[in-house]
């Protein structure tokens, strides 16, 4: 474990390796917390089907792939599929626990996400698998840090699809309608707004940015039907260590949390990288805890 | 929301619309012959089917998990989905405990299994004997330490927080060579025959169960049964009015441990292997399994816990081979259903059909059922 510290700091360009692979995947992080926060923030809905909705896109993909559709070009196809996709669940489950306590949302989603992957799992088998996109792996710095050209069109790829979702969630009449869903639902209500159409619109959008996010894990990474939960856990480490609403937030966390579980697997053994979350997810429940109990004797 | 519900509505319900206020306590009002019925199945179950007995014993422990799961999920309103954490802390320790009195740890777990621990009678249950209260007692501790940082959290972080908590001692367990990381421990073997052990592990976990549901029919009857009650309903409130929350919680949650780190160490010895992913902890199935069977049932009841969990356990044991792969989809699907639809459980349901039965005085002002329902939300 020591030992795996000094050679970062004899070799510093083994940190780039870290840092770019970090980022890289990142990236796809931040869209399936985005995804959540939205949810969580519209409909009050804490969603743990977020990494299956990830890993069904990435099936998708690679399924596309298996008939001679370039990963890429599956990207809109599989947006589609997982946008209706997410409207069927809320209209068949979402839509009767909205108005229920959070432990209600958390464990149907939690229902939801244990069908989604066992449906995985006798669908394609439990092998682990990648989308082949064919894209070549550069070298720097003579060999000590390679650069896969897919790693860097996914990184584009998911910069631009949180850029789509921010500016329609801005500009658009739905995005507008949505907004103002999250502000209060009543007053959007009396408006004129139909918050059922828009709960039901927020759910699927947020299905159809996991499944892209999926899209992009199966072609830089792995897919196997049970990596969701991991998954499940970092969307939530980020938007609970951002906070709701917190765009630039989540986008830094969603980083950090890349870049976070790159270094543990490293120095600690690639054991501890699934750990990572985990163990950060309490880190960030308690610490959020010390503020609320600062925040209370402050109320005092 | 109809009518003159906002007068009473809110305040005589629980969380499950159930209606509460006129049970002065909680107490039992099940006829003898039911509690008889069942000390005679239990007691001759495994001459009946002596085919079945570890079946039936795995009963007994799953009704220990939905009575332990409620005493926090249900009566308290905290709903943990990492309980499963007591289970797999209490099967380590007491085989730490169980192999650590014999001989080194860390030199027979790196044989990998190679060399297994053979006692004689004596030994073996004398190891099993304080394997078993050193399981209970260092899950109460681990329950006070950690339920100091888990009870700062409230409704679904508590639950993320729960869940976390049992995931990561899986991994890290998992990373622990001490302990045999991922290959795991062998436990002790039983020096009898196979027949002769499953019958002392059945009147074990038939002993575990029932001291279990005595303790917790005496615990709701308590004032203490009112007090994490009273934090369910409103947890606020309940502070406001002189309880101390955090305490009355502790205790909740470990005792909880206590009971749930037992059932791990003698399952432990049952299956006499342990690693950490499918047999410590298994978050996935018998994790869920708790929290599916007290919701199943209906939380927050007495004997909720115990009908739900023989229900599960009899269904699951009989169509789970036929379903062939598809059990887990039937299972998310029973989850969705039972959680959305059905929440306040069989128990629940069968108290606001027949509230009379259970010695609940309903106020006719109040239309208990819907009303009460709705207006809780």
């Amino acid at each position: 474990m020591l030992d795996n510290i000094g050679l970062l700091t004899l070799a510093p360009v083994l940190n780039i390796q870290l840092l770019l692979d970090g980022l890289f995947i990142g990236a796809v992080f931040v869209l399936a917390a985005y995804g959540l926060a939205l949810v969580w923030g519209v409909m009050n809905v804490k969603n743990l089907a977020q990494g299956e909705f990830v890993i069904m896109g990435g099936y998708f993909a690679w399924h596309l792939g298996t008939l001679g559709v370039h990963p890429i070009a599956s990207l809109p196809i599989v947006i589609a599929i997982m946008f209706a996709f997410g409207w069927l669940v809320y209209e068949t489950i979402i839509k009767y626990v909205i108005s229920r306590d959070l432990f209600t949302s958390l464990l149907a989603t939690f229902g939801i996400a244990l069908v989604v992957q066992q449906g995985l799992n006798l669908a394609y088998g439990p092998e682990v698998r990648t989308a082949e996109s064919g894209f070549s792996t550069h070298s720097l710095f003579g060999g000590l840090v390679t650069v896969a050209e897919i790693k860097i069109v996914s990184f584009c790829l998911a910069l631009g699809l949180a850029a789509t979702v921010i500016l329609f969630m801005k500009t658009s009449r739905m995005g507008q309608a949505i907004r103002a869903t999250a502000q209060d639902a009543r007053a959007a209500k009396i408006m004129g707004i139909d918050t059922e159409r828009v709960y039901a619109f927020t759910y699927a959008l947020n299905a159809a940015i996991c499944g892209a996010a999926g899209v992009l894990v199966s072609m830089i990474w792995v897919i196997q039907p049970f990596y969701g939960i991991p998954h499940s856990i970092r969307a939530f480490v980020i938007v609970t260590a951002a906070g709701l609403g917190n765009i630039p937030g989540v986008i830094v966390a969603g980083l950090g949390l890349g870049v976070a579980e790159q270094y543990s697997g490293f120095v600690l053994g690639l054991e501890f990288q699934q750990a990572t979350a985990l163990i950060l997810l309490l880190l960030v429940l308690i610490w959020r805890q010390v503020q609320l109990a600062r925040y209370r004797q402050v109320v005092q | 929301m109809t009518g003159d519900n906002t007068l009473h509505g809110p305040a005589r319900t629980g969380g499950d619309g159930v209606p509460r206020r006129k049970i002065a306590i909680n107490a039992d009002t099940t006829p003898w012959y039911i509690y008889a019925a069942i000390i005679i199945f239990g007691v001759a179950a495994p001459f009946i089917f002596p085919a079945y007995t570890t079946q039936i014993a795995l009963l007994w422990l799953m009704i220990l998990f939905a009575l332990t799961w409620d005493i926090c999920g249900g009566q308290m309103g905290y709903n943990s989905l990492g309980n499963i954490f007591f289970f797999g802390a209490g099967m380590y320790i007491s085989a730490v405990i169980q192999v650590g009195m014999f001989t080194d740890v860390g030199t027979y777990t790196s044989a990998r299994g190679g060399e297994q621990l053979v006692l004689d009678y004596g030994d073996y249950f004398f190891s099993l004997f304080v394997g078993t209260i050193a399981a209970a007692i260092g899950c109460v501790v681990l329950a006070i330490v950690l339920g100091r940082i888990v009870f700062g959290l409230r409704g679904p972080y508590f639950a993320i927080g729960t869940l976390g908590l049992a995931l990561a001692a899986r991994e890290l367990a998992g990373t622990w060579e001490w302990i045999g990381g991922g290959s795991g421990i062998a436990m002790p073997v039983y020096p009898g025959q196979p027949h002769e052990k499953s019958v002392v592990f059945y009147i074990l976990f038939l002993l575990l169960a029932v001291l279990t549901f005595v303790f917790v029919r005496w615990l709701y009857a308590t004032r203490f049964g009112l007090a994490i009650n009273a934090i369910r309903d409103d947890e606020g409130k309940a502070e406001a009015m002189g309880i101390h929350t955090l305490r009355h919680k502790l205790v909740a949650w470990s005792s909880a441990a206590f009971l749930l780190g037992m059932s791990g160490a003698i399952f432990g010895n049952l299956t006499g292997f342990i690693e950490p992913l499918e047999v410590a902890f298994p978050a996935a199935t018998f994790g869920i399994f708790m929290v599916v069977m007290a919701l199943l049932g209906g939380k927050g009841t007495l004997w909720g816990p115990v009908i739900g969990a023989t229900l599960f356990h009899i269904v699951k044991e009989v169509t789970w081979t036929y379903l062939l792969g598809w059990q887990w989809v039937a299972l998310g699907l029973l989850i969705v259903i039972n959680v959305v639809f059905f929440q306040e459980g069989i128990m629940g349901w069968m108290q606001r059909k027949w509230p009379e039965r259970f010695g609940i005085t309903v106020d006719q002002r109040v239309s208990a059922d819907k009303a009460g329902e709705e207006a809780s939300r």
